[in-house]
C-alpha cells in the first residue's frame, strides 16, 4: 500500500505514511486516510520516510489536509523527508504552514 | 604376496619357506637381522616373519629398523619364537612386532595369521589412500578459498570502511562464515553501510555474497537510495538462493548534512544508536531477511532517526551475542546492553564491546565468527573534507546527448513517460543524487501539458476539497478522449565545469492556456487570503531551474536546469530566485 494510516494509542495522533511517489495517483487514498478518521484526532503526522518523489499536486493534498485539520490552528507535521523532498517543500515555503522535521 | 622370512636355523627356515610357498606366496630368505634389513629394502615385502634370536643382529633390532624403514606403510611383522616366556614374547611386540608364531609351526594357524594380517594391511592401505586424498583435497580447498577470497576482495573492496569515523571488526575469512560488510560514500555526502549474514557457511555463503557486493557498490556510487539497494539485493537473492538460504542484514544510511540516519534491520540482532549524551536506543529487526520475500511483498521501509555529531550507531552479526566462554555460556544480547550502559567517558561503544567479548570468551580467536561495525556521526564539513575524491563528472557515462520522446493518442491515457525519461537522465554520472528534483521538473511539465494542455482542465476546479476530487475524476474521464493529441519532450544534457546542464522542452497539442494570467496569480499563492490548493507547479519549477520560458499559447515550455556534481563545502544551494521568467511571442 502506498498510503498507510495509523492511530496512536490514545487516538489523538494520526500518522500517515506515504510510500514511493507522492503525486496525484495517491490523491484518493490520502484523502481517505484522514477523512475517515473520527474527530478525536488532534494531531497529524505525515511520515515521508519512504517517499521518493513529490510533485505539486502532493503539495495541494497537504494543504487540503491542513484545512481539514483546522487551517491555521492545525497541528500537522511533516517528518523524515529526504533532502530532495525537503528542498521542494522549502521552495514552496511550506515551512511557514507545517512543522517540517 | 611377497613374504620375507628371517631365520638362522637352516632347517627351521626350510620348513617354514616350504609351508609359505605352498600357501601360494613368494618367499625371500634371510639368515640374520642384517640380511633381513637389507633384503627388506631390496624387495619391499608385504609381510615379514622374523626369528627373535639370531646372530649378528637379533629379531628385536631388525624389527625396529624395519618399522622405521617402512614408515607410514603397514608391513605386518610376525615373530617366530620357541620362547614360551611371556615377558620375552611381550618384548617382541614392544619392539614393533604385530604378533608371534610359536614353534613348531602349525600350518592352519600360519595360514590364518598371514591372511588376517593381509586383510589388515589392505585396510590400512585403503585408509591411508583416503587420508592422502582428503589431505590433497583440503590443500586444494584452502588454495581455492584463498583465490576465491582474492576475487571477492576485488569485488567487495573495503569501500570507505577505513574512514576515520568507522570502526569495524571482520575476520579476513569472514566471507566463508557468511558475513559481509560494505561501506560506500554517497555521492552528495553521506555514508552507506551494509552488513549481511548469510545462512550457512563456506562456499555457498560466499557465492551469495558476490552479487550483494556488486549491487551495493554499483548502486551506491550511482546514488540510488538505500531502500532501492535493499530492494535490488532482495530481488537478486530471491532469484538465486535456494529456499532455506537467505541473508540477514542491516543497512545504515547516514546523511551528515541533514543530520539524518536511516536504518533497516532484517534479521540481525538489535543494532544500537548510542547518543553523544549516553542514551541508547535499540534498532531491532523489523523485517524479514533478504532473499525470503518476493519483490512485491518485500518492505524496504527504513526508520529515520535525527542525529547529531558524536552519536554512534553500531550493528553486529549474531556471532557477537552468541560468542561463548569455556563454560558454554553465551555473551547474550543483554550483556551488549550492559556494556553500552556502562561506557566510560571517552570509551567508544565499539572498543568497549570488543574488549568485553574477548574478556568473556578468554580467547581472541573466538572473534573469528563475528562481524561488528560502528559508525560515528560527524559534522558535514568534516565528512566533506575527509573525502578528497575526484568530482563525479570524472565517472564514465553519457553526459552530452539529446533525445526527443513523443507520447501520443491512446498512449497518453495508458502510460506515463516519466519513469522512462527519469531513467534516461539518471544515466548521467552524478545526476542521480538530484533525482528528486529532476523528477519534479519533468513531472510538473508533463502534468501541466497533460492536464491543462491536452485535457483542458482548469486549475480553478481545485479551489475546494470537493473540487480537488472532482478535478481528478474529470482528469480520468477526459483521458479517454486523447485522439489526435501528443506531448513531446526534447531533453538534452551537456557537461559543465562543475556538473551539467539539462535542457527540457515540453510541447503539447493542446490549445494552450492563459499562462500570463497564471503567472500573475502566482504572486497571490502565498498571500494572506490563504494558500490555494493548486497553481504551485510551474512556480516550483521556476525556482528550481535557471530559466523557464513559456512560448506560444502556453503549450511550449522550455527550462534549463543547472546542477553541481559536488556541493560546496558550506552546502549552500545556489539561490534560484533570480531566474528569468519570459513569456515571448
Amino acid at each position: 500500500m502506498p498510503i498507510e494510516a495509523r492511530r496512536s494509542d490514545d487516538g489523538q495522533t494520526l500518522t500517515i505514511r506515504v510510500q514511493g511517489r507522492f503525486d496525484f495517483s495517491t490523491h484518493q487514498a490520502f484523502r481517505d486516510a484522514y477523512e475517515h478518521s473520527d474527530s478525536s484526532v488532534t494531531r497529524y503526522i505525515i511520515d515521508l520516510s519512504d517517499t521518493t518523489y513529490l510533485d505539486s499536486s502532493a503539495l495541494g493534498m497537504l494543504l487540503l489536509l491542513r484545512d481539514h485539520a483546522g487551517g491555521d490552528s492545525a497541528r500537522v507535521s511533516v517528518e523524515n523527508c529526504n533532502s530532495d523532498v525537503r528542498r521542494i517543500l522549502a521552495i514552496s515555503n511550506f515551512e511557514q504552514l507545517f512543522s517540517i522535521r | 604376496m611377497k613374504v620375507l622370512i628371517a631365520e638362522d636355523s637352516d632347517s627351521d627356515r626350510l620348513i617354514l619357506s616350504a609351508l609359505v610357498r605352498r600357501l601360494g606366496h613368494r618367499v625371500f630368505e634371510a639368515r640374520d637381522g642384517i640380511e633381513a634389513v637389507a633384503l627388506f629394502v631390496e624387495i619391499q615385502p608385504d609381510i615379514v616373519l622374523l626369528d627373535a634370536l639370531m646372530p649378528r643382529m637379533d629379531g628385536m633390532e631388525a624389527a625396529r629398523q624395519i618399522k622405521v624403514l617402512a614408515g607410514e606403510q603397514m608391513v605386518p611383522l610376525i615373530f617366530l619364537s620357541s620362547l614360551s616366556d611371556a615377558t620375552e614374547l611381550a618384548r617382541c611386540l614392544e619392539a614393533g612386532g604385530d604378533d608371534f608364531l610359536v614353534k613348531p609351526y602349525n600350518r592352519v594357524i600360519l595360514e590364518a595369521k598371514i591372511n588376517a594380517f593381509n586383510r589388515m594391511r589392505l585396510m590400512h592401505r585403503v585408509l591411508s589412500d583416503q587420508r592422502d586424498q582428503i589431505r590433497r583435497q583440503n590443500e586444494a580447498l584452502v588454495e581455492e578459498q584463498r583465490i576465491a577470497r582474492r576475487v571477492f576482495d576485488n569485488v567487495a573492496h573495503t569501500g570507505c570502511l577505513n574512514a576515520d569515523n568507522i570502526c569495524y571488526h571482520a575476520s579476513p575469512m569472514s566471507v566463508f562464515n557468511g558475513d559481509v560488510l560494505f561501506a560506500a560514500d554517497r555521492p552528495g555526502g553521506g555514508t552507506l553501510i551494509f552488513m549481511g549474514d548469510f545462512t550457512g557457511h563456506g562456499l555457498p555463503a560466499a557465492i551469495g555474497a558476490m552479487p550483494v557486493a556488486e549491487i551495493f557498490y554499483g548502486m551506491a556510487t550511482k546514488g540510488f537510495s538505500a531502500a532501492d539497494i535493499l530492494r535490488e539485493i532482495n530481488r537478486k537473492l530471491c532469484k538465486i538462493l535456494p529456499t532455506g538460504m537467505f541473508c540477514c542484514g542491516a543497512m545504515l544510511d547516514a546523511d551528515f548534512k541533514l543530520g539524518q540516519l536511516r536504518t533497516w534491520n532484517g534479521g540481525l540482532p538489535d543494532g544500537w544508536l548510542v547518543r553523544a549524551d549516553g542514551e541508547r536506543i535499540a534498532i531491532p529487526s523489523g523485517h524479514l531477511p533478504l532473499g525470503v520475500q518476493s519483490p512485491e511483498q518485500f518492505s524496504a521501509s527504513m526508520t529515520v532517526w535525527s542525529v547529531v555529531p558524536g552519536d554512534q550507531v553500531i550493528v553486529m552479526t549474531d556471532g557477537f551475542p552468541e560468542s561463548s566462554n569455556k563454560q558454554g555460556q553465551q555473551f547474550g544480547e543483554a550483556r551488549v546492553g550492559q556494556v553500552l550502559d556502562q561506557l566510560q567517558p571517552g570509551e567508544t561503544p565499539f572498543h568497549a564491546l570488543m574488549a568485553k567479548v574477548q574478556e568473556f570468551t578468554g580467547k581472541p580467536e573466538a572473534t573469528d565468527d563475528l562481524t561488528v561495525c560502528a559508525l560515528r556521526i560527524i559534522p558535514y564539513r568534516q565528512h566533506q573534507a575527509q573525502n578528497d575524491r575526484p568530482p563525479e563528472s570524472a565517472l564514465l557515462g553519457p553526459v552530452d546527448w539529446h533525445c526527443v520522446y513523443e507520447v501520443r493518442e491512446q498512449t497518453l491515457a495508458d502510460f506515463s513517460p516519466l519513469p522512462l525519461l527519469l531513467h534516461i537522465c539518471m544515466e548521467v554520472p552524478g545526476l542521480r543524487r538530484k533525482s528528486g528534483e529532476v523528477y519534479t521538473l519533468l513531472s510538473e511539465l508533463y502534468n501541466n501539458a497533460l492536464e491543462h494542455g491536452v485535457l483542458q482542465l482548469p486549475s480553478e476546479l481545485k479551489a475546494s476539497p470537493e473540487g480537488f476530487g472532482h478535478y481528478y475524476q474529470e482528469r480520468k474521464r477526459r483521458l479517454s478522449e486523447t485522439n489526435g493529441h501528443y506531448i513531446r519532450f526534447s531533453l538534452s544534457h551537456q557537461p559543465t565545469a562543475i556538473g551539467g546542464q539539462l535542457k527540457v522542452v515540453c510541447e503539447d497539442s493542446g490549445q494552450g492556456y492563459d499562462f500570463e494570467h497564471y503567472f500573475e496569480k502566482l504572486s497571490d499563492v502565498n498571500q494572506a487570503s490563504g494558500p490555494r490548493y493548486a497553481g504551485r507547479g510551474l512556480d516550483m519549477v521556476r525556482r528550481m531551474a535557471r530559466h523557464l520560458r513559456v512560448h506560444g499559447r502556453g503549450n511550449h515550455v522550455e527550462l534549463v536546469y543547472d546542477w553541481e556534481a559536488a556541493e560546496g563545502i558550506d552546502g549552500v544551494q545556489p539561490d534560484c530566485n533570480e531566474t528569468q521568467r519570459i513569456a515571448d511571442d
